[in-house]
């Protein structure tokens, strides 16, 4: 058995060269190469999970935003319906006051009118007793040829008219 | 049988100076640069190269890279599930262990007699994996010691022990402790010398019944050869292994220093 047999003249050259080469792999490649390989394993793996963590993030964050959109939409329903009501509560409001001023202002118009109707017929009746009191006086000046006094003549006429 | 005097299972282990380095020595030690020096260098180059293949560094590996993340994932792995997170730091050395006696146990399978030449498994000598062992063993009592002082020797007392029994339990548990390097750097060498050994004698069964007559060479010679395909499958798997349980055995060992039970 060469191992057993050889041992004496191989064993300074067996571990000289081992610990040569082995110290090589070791220093160079196990302390120089692999930490970084590795390093780059591990950064990955770093890499993939703070991924996934920050797209498990995202969904809850957007579910959140679903959330809150669906509340805020509520809110804006029952906020338009709230503005809606008062709106149409101040418009009837609005025509009930304008149709009130208006019905006023026909009414005073009217009202107006009438005087001014009632002072001119007044005015008219006036004229028709003073016109009916000279043509009295006349056809009593004329048929008896009395100056009637023009009191007298007016009182007749009153009372003429008032007989119809 | 005279001619099967000729194929010496064993000469496949004989180390033999090369580049007439014989008598090359460093403090009176002889230091020759073998044909198991050189099998060392060519492992460890071997293992450069497959390893800067891995140091692309991309976020989206290549084939290489991958193959090479996926060597130090696994010693990663295995160091976390023995040792937990406190293992990581021990990811070079038993990296450097596993990948040097890896590829040694492999590159001593080649078939490079095919031309001419001769592979040689340094793992198949106790000069060598004594020394792997060695180291591994020294790792673990420096850690030992360093990290839990005399406290270390607690190992050797399971818990709850009556007291009587502390004494002959220390014993047996040191013994136990110090037959680790024995075992460690035995069992590969012993696993790699066994099985070239194998498929040398049956390499010259082979040769030496097709020599006696073709009668025999067809029956005994392929008979032989069958069994030769699968035991070189074997040896591949046994190359594995071994490069693995001297890794995890060394991993179980620095688990006791760092964590004691």
């Amino acid at each position: 058995m060469p191992q057993i047999a050889q041992i004496a003249e191989t064993y300074s050259s067996q571990i000289f060269w081992l610990l040569l080469t082995f110290g090589f792999v070791f220093f160079v490649i196990g302390l120089g190469m692999v930490p970084k390989v590795q390093g780059t394993a591990d950064a990955r793996d770093a890499k993939i999970s703070g991924d996934l963590d920050a797209a498990k993030a995202a969904f809850a964050r957007a579910d959140e935003a679903e959330a809150d959109y669906r509340v805020r939409d509520a809110q804006s329903r029952a906020a338009a319906q709230a503005t809606l009501v008062q709106a149409k509560a101040q418009a009837a409001k609005a025509s009930e006051t304008k149709l009130a001023a208006a019905d006023a202002e026909v009414a005073a118009q009217i009202a107006a009118a009438e005087a001014r109707i009632k002072a001119a017929s007044d005015a008219a009746l006036a004229e028709i007793e003073t016109v009916a009191a000279d043509a009295a006086r006349d056809m009593v000046a004329r048929i008896a040829g009395v100056q009637a006094s023009d009191d007298a003549a007016r009182n007749a006429v009153k009372a003429a008219l008032a007989h119809g | 049988m005279a001619e099967s005097g000729k194929i010496d299972p064993m000469h496949q282990f004989a180390i033999e100076p090369l580049f007439g380095t014989d008598h090359l020595s460093l403090g009176g030690f002889n230091i020759a640069f073998t044909n198991s020096a050189l099998y060392m260098v060519l492992a460890a180059v071997v293992l450069w190269i497959f390893v800067i293949g891995g140091m692309k560094r991309e976020l989206v590996p290549g084939r290489w890279q991958m193959a090479v993340e996926y060597m130090t994932g696994f010693i990663k792995n295995l160091l976390i599930a023995n040792i937990g997170d406190k293992g990581r730091k021990y990811i070079p050395y038993v990296f450097s262990l596993f990948m040097f006696i890896l590829l040694a146990n492999l590159l001593g399978m080649l078939p490079l007699g095919l031309v001419g030449l001769h592979p040689f498994t340094f793992t198949s000598h106790f000069t060598a994996t004594g020394v792997l062992a060695i180291m591994s063993f020294s790792i673990v009592l420096i850690v030992g010691f360093a990290k839990h002082g005399f406290h270390f020797f607690s190992l050797f007392v399971p818990h709850g022990t009556p007291a009587l029994m502390i004494p002959p339990l220390f014993l047996i548990e040191l013994v136990s402790f110090m037959v680790r390097p024995f075992s460690l750097g035995l069992r590969l060498f012993v696993a790699m010398t066994a099985g070239h050994v194998l498929l040398k004698v049956l390499a010259g069964f082979v040769i030496n019944s097709a020599n006696a007559s073709p009668a025999l060479g067809l029956t005994v010679g392929t008979a032989s050869f069958i069994l030769m395909i699968g035991i070189s499958a074997l040896e591949m798997l046994v190359a594995v292994i071994q490069a693995y349980v001297f890794a995890l055995l060394t991993s179980v060992y620095l688990n006791d220093a760092e964590n004691l039970h």
